[in-house]
């Protein structure tokens, strides 16, 4: 039987393609190694667009125990404690059948972490959506918070938060980005890459059933009207058997039986045991009437191109089989030894004592295509928004419209849906700058936050790849914690097109550039390519997850307030930059011209000031300043403590508008006591930071001194009506 | 003071209960599911989570499990007896509190700090707390709809045995104030010997300054009495 070219085709390959796999082979494949290699091959495992880009990101520092990749990075946190964390997407999985697909995306980055010998100790996201007027997005919002819940929750690991957006460019594209992070011993990490022959390759887990059969390369394509139809694509979760798995795997882990491992996430046991044998030189041979199997009859092809979730594969030491066996079966899983390593550096497969399938494994893993695609540079609108139209709106009404629109308003609507506290360790949940998590049984902890700007990336992806990096870096200081490593989501449109893959090209060059500057290594991530629908992209929408560490348990910070009295200090300075603004966003629709401006040393000095002084105990509370500007930033703040504030007209020739939600970047405010400023200046000014005086702390009145005058309350009203408005049961 | 804590596949607050009463200097024991003997033990937790996934019903094969039979027996004879979320649903599950928990009126899991209010101290489980006075618990769960025939319903308000209602910072008892649709605001239950509680909010996470108010340790506390 031969190959056609509409097999070729229905399995993602191109012609060229398969004529490359054909000279791998030196022969025909058969369907199974056809689907074998699209498994393989396809832009979700292979990375053929990105990895050529990916490679510019810095990967290491001197805290950095394991890069990109492995199943997530590793970083030493002092002592013997390394956190374990990657964020992943599930974009089209969501987007076809929102509750599994977002459960799934949890269930898969979690067993990315506790793979690598982490107990996973929080998990967040980052959810975009459509406009809230398209008639989809209800129906989505509702199903991904339930599955993210759903998973999450029934598994026992916090949800601590994240971001949830909303703009038209999701449309027919959501984005789900789950990150999970782990908590591990350094000594014991364990990784993938498989050693000595004729050891023992074990299939540990849930069954194998038809479910997510080709999920890889439906992720790997764009969308069309009937999108629907790739439903049977999506795998279904069971969180209760990744309790079990998570609990078997990390009791086998605590002796030294397993050699490695990895688990069967995407294209499942095709890429698990191609990874395994690619990284460790070695062949791998399976026996495939072992494979425990759900459902009667199923055929070589499916078993290796299911998706069903929960599994891992194993190589084991000698000897160990007999106990390791012992643990999975107290927790009632499956354990059952299909094949063994081998010399030949083959894939080997045997179903019904005839061999099915016989491909070098270099050509499913080094020899897969890589491409250096076309890219072009992205237009930049230059255009400046002429203040004077503006001039007409009220500030107090601006405010409101902001903090009542769909993407600043309160989220407790979906965060109540998450247990943010099961584990009994969360210090700080969601709805703050950054997460914060306690190491367990420890003095310390650590910070998480997660961040995307499509707007500015799609205004600038070079300027806005670096925006992210230094608002995530931003976040965590803002709690108190020293940013450490980042791990990152890239999320684009279709990259044979030369218009995204610039948009791609330039936002890696963005945040290349941030990390390095500040030394905050990208050590996991994923690239999410063809969000796109009938030709129609998403904005480039770069997620970034970031981990900071506390080494005193007692110096985090959060964004309440404290005591009427003390003052609030800007730090950084306010231009006044408005284009790109949530400001002209809600009030006007108008999202033009260049996004502000990022200037690293600024960045870097202002963020080391601000830790500086947290140290020295002269920091009540903080925040950063992102998007909806300084006013927005103070009315949070306000709305965390329902204490009120009085902050004083700019001094400066500013106009007003602009001073107040005009998103420069590299700003944070900072509460301290009036009796510190002193001290507080003379440090600032001889770091040659700037700062400013801007508000004062009151009981109830969130007001600007002869404009405007609004009780607490009522902000705190506008900011919580969005969701339970949009959601209420009809 | 001597406990265990019944660990069943899917629990996932085991670890946290037991956290909370070592720090009271309990001498614990975690208990698995398949075991057939109980130690000898003066409290019993049956902990929150997803036992079994939670798939059938809620509890619902937990409360067929083999530790379950002996956790019955010393039931039966007055042992002391904490079923917290997940543990209250197994509790109602296997017969030895009697109603049922329905899925939350609002259809979603909830997940926050919630306001309850003490209705009684005159019990094995919060003497050392005030009775009216107003608790901050967390509530994590998806079935914590309280429901009971009036002919119970009654006998719970008179016996004293609703312990915890859910309220507001001012006490009042109301629909407002009710997080799940739970019937006359009931948070928690006794059964009629007032040894065996079970209850949806989780005062186990809130025992530890760190992360949040201490309004849990009384219940600890009064256990210790």
């Amino acid at each position: 039987m031969t190959i056609t070219k509409n097999q070729i085709k229905t399995h993602g390959l191109k012609i060229n393609e398969y004529e490359k796999i054909k000279e791998l082979l030196g022969r025909d494949a058969n369907l199974l190694e056809l689907g074998i290699f699209s498994a393989m091959w396809n832009e979700h495992c292979s990375y053929k667009s990105s990895k050529i880009h990916l490679k510019r990101l810095p990967t290491r520092s001197s805290i950095v125990i394991q890069g990109p990749g492995e199943n997530a990075g590793v970083i030493d946190i002092g002592d013997d404690d390394a956190i374990v964390f990657k964020i992943e997407s599930h974009n089209h999985p969501s987007f076809i059948e929102p509750y599994q697909g977002a459960a799934t995306g949890v269930g898969g980055i979690l067993r990315d972490v506790f793979t690598m010998g982490a107990r996973p100790i929080a998990l967040m996201n980052s959810i975009h959506f459509g406009s809230p007027q398209n008639k989809k997005t209800q129906n989505l919002l509702s199903g991904v918070v339930s599955g993210i819940g759903g998973y999450g929750n029934s598994v026992g690991i916090p949800t601590v938060g994240g971001e949830t957006k909303f703009n038209s460019t999701y449309n027919e594209n959501i984005l789900v980005n789950a990150m999970a992070i782990g908590h591990a011993n350094k000594n014991k990490i364990f990784y993938s890459k498989a050693k000595g022959l004729n050891k023992s390759v074990v299939y540990v887990g849930s069954k194998t059933g038809r479910d997510g059969i080709h999920g890889a390369t439906m992720a790997s394509a764009e969308f069309d009207e009937n999108s629907e139809e790739k439903k049977p694509t999506v795998q279904v979760g069971d969180p209760f058997t990744e309790k079990l798995l998570l609990e078997a795997c990390l009791e086998l882990m605590k002796d030294n039986s397993i050699i490695s491992i990895q688990d069967m996430g995407a294209a499942g046991l095709t890429s698990s045991s191609v990874e395994m044998a690619s990284k460790g030189k070695l062949g791998i041979e399976l026996n495939l009437n072992k494979v425990p199997c759900r459902e009667n009859n199923m055929t070589p092809y499916e078993m290796m191109l299911s998706e069903s979730q929960e599994r891992m594969l194993i190589i084991l030491d000698d000897k160990k089989e007999v106990e390791a066996k012992k643990i999975f079966d107290k927790w009632d899983l499956d354990f059952v030894v299909i094949g063994k390593t081998t010399n030949t550096n083959r894939l080997v497969l045997n179903f019904d004592n005839q061999k099915v399938a016989d491909i070098p494994i270099a050509a499913l893993s080094d020899e897969a295509p890589l491409y250096d695609r076309k890219w072009t540079k992205v237009k930049l609108s230059k255009n400046k928004i002429k203040i004077k139209d503006l001039k007409k709106i009220k500030i107090e009404d601006a405010l409101i419209k902001i903090l009542s629109s769909p993407n600043h308003s309160n989220k407790s609507w979906i965060t109540d849906q998450y247990d943010q506290v099961v584990m009994c360790d969360t210090v700080q949940k969601s709805g703050g700058d950054s997460a914060v998590i306690r190491i367990h049984d420890k003095d310390k902890a650590i910070a998480i936050s997660v961040d995307s700007s499509a707007n500015y990336c799609k205004a600038d992806p070079k300027s806005g790849g670096k925006q992210i990096v230094c608002e995530n870096w931003r976040n965590l200081i803002s709690v108190g914690a020293k940013p450490l490593a980042i791990t990152n989501c890239l999320n684009f449109g279709n990259p044979e097109k030369p218009k995204i893959m610039g948009e791609f090209v330039e936002c890696i060059n963005g945040i290349k550039e941030a990390c390095e500057f500040l030394n905050f290594p990208v050590v996991s991530g994923n690239v999410s390519f063809y969000n796109e629908t009938n030709s129609k992209s998403i904005s480039p929408t770069p997620v970034i997850g970031g981990i900071g560490v506390f080494n005193n348990i007692k110096k985090i910070l959060n964004i309440k307030t404290k005591k009427p009295g003390n003052l609030i200090l800007a730090i950084g300075k306010t231009l006044g930059h408005i284009e790109q603004s949530a400001f002209l966003k809600e009030n006007f629709s108008i999202s033009d011209g260049p996004p502000p401006e990022v200037n690293l040393t600024n960045e870097k000095n202002n963020g080391l000031a601000v830790l500086k002084l947290i140290k020295e105990n002269f920091v009540l509370s903080a925040h950063d300043i992102s998007s909806g500007g300084m006013l927005v930033a103070l009315a949070e703040m306000s709305m965390a403590s329902k204490l009120g504030l009085k902050i004083y007209k700019p001094k400066k020739l500013i106009n007003s508008i602009e001073y107040f939600f005009g998103e420069d970047q590299g700003r944070y405010l900072l509460e301290i006591d009036k009796t510190n400023l002193k001290k507080i200046e003379s440090s600032l000014k001889k770091s040659n930071i700037f700062f400013e005086v801007i508000a004062e702390i009151q009981n109830d009145m969130f007001e600007i001194e002869k404009t405007f005058s609004i009780k607490v309350n009522d902000l705190y009203n506008h900011n919580n009506k969005w969701y339970h408005g949009f959601n209420a049961v009809n | 003071m001597k406990s265990s804590v019944i660990v069943f596949p899917g629990s996932n607050c085991d670890r946290d209960v037991a956290i909370a009463l070592e720090k009271l200097q309990f001498k614990n024991s975690m208990i698995w599911h398949k075991e057939t003997e109980l130690p000898k033990s003066d409290l019993i937790v049956v902990p929150g989570g997803f036992s079994y996934g939670d798939y059938l019903r809620s509890g619902a094969i937990a409360a067929k499990s083999n530790i379950l039979s002996e956790v019955i027996n010393a039931g039966k004879k007055g042992a002391l007896i904490l079923g917290i979320c997940n543990g209250f649903q197994i509790l109602i599950e296997c017969g030895l509190l009697k109603g049922a928990l329905l899925r939350n009126s609002g259809l979603k899991f909830i997940s926050k700090n919630i306001l309850v209010k003490v209705q009684s101290n005159n019990n094995k489980f919060f003497n050392k707390y005030k009775t009216n006075e107003i608790l901050k618990l967390n509530i994590a769960h998806n079935e914590g709809n309280y429901f009971t025939d009036k002919k119970h319903l009654e006998e719970l308000e008179n016996n004293e045995l609703i312990p915890l209602k859910y309220c507001d910072e001012k006490g009042n008892i109301n629909l407002k104030t009710n997080p799940n649709g739970s019937i006359n605001n009931i948070a928690a239950i006794f059964n009629n010997n007032k040894n065996i509680l079970g209850m949806m909010p989780h005062p186990e996470r809130m025992v530890d300054k760190i992360l949040s108010e201490e309004d849990g340790l009384g219940l600890f506390l009064s256990l210790m009495n």
